[in-house]
């Protein structure tokens, strides 16, 4: 199968301080893939290296051709949708201005809407709330809005930051459910980054672990979860 | 009591004025998150190059809509030249080069058209407004002008995809680009509307306090007050707030005995100061909740 | 490719965070060579220079210490003032009445010092409410409406209306042999050194640090027990002492106040300097201060007609080089020195 996005020797900086030092990763066309690591380890400076946030050394191509060094915006409008961390809420716009926001760059009136509304079917509770200040949803309904913002881009590849993070544990399991849909029906390929090993080692068919700025392993997820160290490590068992 | 509401037309009167220039000044706020202390300026440099199309020739609405153009052009290469090198700058620097480009901007005035005042035509021509001596027509057409580029604004933001593009961009830069928002053309498209409309509020002023290349330094500080008493986040505020303004400031001028008349640009800050102080926000400024 | 933090909550993103001053420390042993150096050489300068330099010099160290007041209230404590014109104006006319009734002048500093430290911690606050862009606006009202109150009917018997007031130069004292300039050069700078000492001093203890932790979070810093409404309405007080401690001593070698001396022009003035200098730099506003007095002259001397377009230009050109001012340029290099020497941990942060 192809890698709709891939990395050679991926190196990243924040001003002049290293953080990663050579990632070689790849996100398969239709697959999902987990990147596991603790605290600290360069998860998340990983995607943020793939959406051009920080400063890169090294290859990353996207569907073959090479982005880095591109500015975010530019990434963005080929297909890449990044929840980050923090989630990017517009506090001060409506859940439903929120989501238009995400398809800015589309021109298909119609077909806007009707994204707006499947966003809805899949997140009821932001229908409810559709007039409301984004500032003012939980963290669990701005972690849904975040998702349907990236997904109002009809991106061919979501990178996912922690889309656990301080959430309850019930609607955790709601939300990876809905990735696992949108993995399935719309064939969204996805990158998550999760401390919660389990979760995206059940969700995920390909999993990398990142230890402070280097891949230490590779291999499919049912694999990775089965290892001795990991079990231990990240897997508490 | 018809004294009071006399001096409170004229108040509106002038508080025209400083409504359209604090409506120049919100817009470029909501664009780029600072005040732009060369506003005023750049109003007035716009105005002098209408002028000089005038003297070339040009009837009034050609200068008009040329002036225009001509500013939202420049506003935008002045963003995209000048201050996209320091974009990473610390703010308090930011401050200073708007500064910088205020002296830049009024010495070459001066330097360019000298210091003599000149008049400027009104396209509302001069003399009462129906015969009654509350509103001349020109304070009337330009308080009308004033509320036209308002509901204009209002549909632009409301109503427009690229109004939504820069209203995220300013919210929040970050999040903008991840959703595809070029940032950087946003602030300069915001630039170019702010100085589009500086044009107009200059033009507007001009034929009440005559042209001169220092015409908007106290005219902007009242354009500010007006933005800041209405709220920073409501271009509706800041028209109201400059009618405001220019109430407070004849009534001060005409009822506070022995220092009103000389120390009335001082009143009215100081009782700007004391509404924000009681109302951090400004009259109609929204509370942003957020979460620490 | 390079990301920039725009706003306070992208801030985990950018590098390292800012020291509260200018890192990149060299030695100890070095910095009191430097140290002394310096004063050496700046007890030499009145005797090398003519007498008008002299007096030029002074005027820079005066407005220094203007700027170090500015520096302490909007550097140190984060909050923005365009109204510290309206402090100096305070410390000068405080200054000249009391010459003006045969007070001798040492006296004057401690009572300009004390007129500003009360007006400044009064106007501190109301100010409490206010942040960022509305507190600049009130102090600006603030400059805005100091020389219209210093021309006000009824304070005229005091103010001296629009004409001001006129002073006579001291000499200097103990029949020393030196003139006025050379003597008022020492005296400031006995004073500056006076002052510069208590603000490192300042900045370096408990006070100091309670401080900078308000300008980088308010909300942490009170939830560690900082009580931020006094310690910012003082800071208010002690920015706009030294600032008016600067007037005084202004008023004192100009020999004159008058209300337009003290416009908003020269608020604005004071900041661009502070900018210039380095925010947060102590050892900036002494070129802040250096700024604000030579570089309008060179820019008239380079065009009269077009001086603002030139001061303009300098201006821009040096946010350009040192986009956070001297002392930004400063530790800039010193980073890429100590980068050259010593060898980076390379232990990846986060």
């Amino acid at each position: 199968m192809t890698a709709l996005i891939e990395t050679r020797g991926l190196c990243a900086f924040y001003g002049d301080i290293q953080v990663l030092f050579g990632l070689d990763l790849a996100v398969e066309d239709g697959g999902i893939t987990a990147l596991l690591g603790a605290n600290g380890a360069g998860k998340t400076t990983t995607l943020r290296a793939l959406c051009g946030m920080v400063r890169t050394r090294g290859d990353i191509r996207f569907a073959g051709a090479s982005i880095a060094g591109q500015a975010t915006e530019t990434i963005v409008r080929l297909g890449i949708a990044h929840v980050p961390e923090g989630r990017g809420t517009f506090w001060r716009q409506t859940v439903e201005e929120n989501l238009q926001i995400g398809a800015i760059t589309r021109r298909d009136r119609a077909g806007i809407a009707a994204d707006i509304e499947r966003v809805y079917g899949y997140f009821p509770r932001l229908k409810e709330r559709r007039g409301q200040q984004a500032g003012t949803l939980s963290g669990g309904e701005q972690q849904m809005l975040a998702v349907g913002r990236a997904m109002m881009l009809r991106p061919r590849l979501m990178l996912l930051d922690e889309p656990s993070f301080g959430l309850a544990p019930m609607v955790v399991e709601e939300m990876f459910e809905i990735f696992g849909a949108l993995n399935r029906r719309e064939r969204m390929s996805m990158l998550i980054v999760e401390q919660n090993a389990a979760l995206a080692l059940a969700l995920a068919d390909h999993a990398y672990l990142i230890e402070t700025g280097l891949l230490v392993m590779a291999g499919p997820a049912a694999q990775v979860g089965r290892d001795e160290n990991i079990r231990r490590s990240y897997l508490g068992y | 009591m018809e004294l009071l509401l006399h001096q409170v037309l004229a108040g509106i009167a002038t508080g025209g004025i400083y409504a359209c220039m604090g409506l120049a000044v919100v817009m470029i706020y909501q664009a780029i998150d600072h005040l732009n202390f060369a506003q005023g300026e750049m109003a007035m440099f716009s105005t002098f190059i209408a002028w000089q199309l005038m003297q070339w020739g040009a009837p009034y609405w050609v200068a008009f809509v040329a002036a225009v153009a001509i500013s939202f052009v420049a506003g935008v290469a002045i963003d995209r030249i000048v201050f996209k090198p320091i974009h990473d700058a610390p703010v308090l620097s930011h401050v200073v080069v708007f500064i910088a480009l205020l002296a830049i901007l009024n010495s070459g005035a001066g330097f360019i058209w000298d210091y003599q005042i000149k008049t400027f035509p009104s396209p509302f021509g001069s003399g009462p407004l129906f015969g009654q001596n509350l509103v001349s027509r020109h304070d009337a057409g330009m308080i009308a002008m004033t509320l036209i580029m308002l509901v204009l604004l209002y549909l632009f933001f409301r109503h427009t995809r690229i109004g939504l593009a820069m209203r995220a961009a300013a919210a929040s830069p970050q999040s903008a680009r991840l959703a595809g928002i070029r940032v950087g053309w946003m602030i300069a498209l915001g630039w170019g509307m702010a100085a589009a409309i500086g044009a107009v509020a200059g033009m507007m002023i001009a034929p009440v306090v005559f042209l001169e290349p220092n015409m908007m330094v106290s005219i902007l500080l009242y354009g500010f007050a007006g933005a800041v008493l209405g709220g920073l986040t409501s271009p509706g505020g800041a028209v109201l707030g400059g009618f405001t303004v220019g109430i407070i400031e004849n009534l001060a001028a005409t009822y506070i005995p022995v220092a009103g008349r000389e120390l009335k640009l001082t009143i009215a800050l100081f009782i700007i100061v004391a509404v924000l102080i009681v109302k951090p926000g400004g009259m109609f400024g929204r509370r942003v909740v957020s979460r620490v | 490719m390079q990301h920039v933090p725009d706003t306070p909550r992208d801030a985990a993103v950018s590098a390292p965070p800012r020291a509260a001053f200018p890192g990149a420390p060299a030695p100890t042993a070095w910095r009191a060579v430097a140290l002394v150096g310096a004063l050496a050489l700046a007890a030499a300068l009145p005797f090398v220079l003519k007498n008008f330099f002299v007096f030029q010099v002074t005027l820079a160290v005066i407005y220094a210490i203007a700027i170090l007041g500015l520096n302490l209230l909007t550097g140190v404590n984060g909050q923005f003032s365009l109204g510290h014109s309206a402090f100096y104006a305070i410390g000068a006319y405080t200054a000249a009445i009391m010459m003006n009734a045969d007070i001798p002048y040492v006296w004057t500093l401690p009572a300009a010092g004390l007129a500003c430290l009360v007006s400044g911690f009064l106007f501190g606050l109301p100010a409490l409410r206010l942040e960022g862009i509305y507190l600049a606006l009130a102090t600006f009202a603030l400059a805005v409406a100091t020389p219209q109150l210093l021309k006000v009917n009824f304070l005229e018997d005091w103010t001296g209306g629009v004409q001001g007031i006129v002073i006579t130069k001291p000499d200097a004292p103990f029949g020393l042999p030196l003139n006025s300039d050379q003597w008022l050069y020492f005296f400031t700078l006995g004073v500056a050194v006076l002052l510069y000492v208590c603000a490192a001093n300042l900045v370096k203890s408990r006070t100091g640090r309670a401080l900078i932790a308000i300008r980088d979070h308010p909300t942490a810093a009170s939830a560690m027990g900082i009580n931020v409404a006094l310690y910012k309405s003082l800071i208010f007080g002690v920015s706009a002492l030294y600032t008016g401690v600067a007037g005084a001593l202004g008023a004192i070698a100009i020999a004159y106040v008058a209300p337009d001396s003290f416009t908003f022009s020269l608020a604005i003035a004071l900041f661009v300097g502070l900018v210039v200098g380095g925010v947060g730099s102590i050892a900036g506003t002494l070129i802040g201060g250096a700024f604000v007095l030579f570089v309008p002259n060179i820019a008239e001397q380079v065009s009269k007609g077009l001086a603002g377009a030139v001061y303009g230009v300098i201006l821009i050109l040096l946010i350009y080089l040192m986009p956070s001012g001297a002392a930004g340029l400063v530790r800039w290099i010193g980073a890429r020195f100590a980068r050259h020497q010593g060898d980076k941990s390379g232990l990846p942060a986060r």
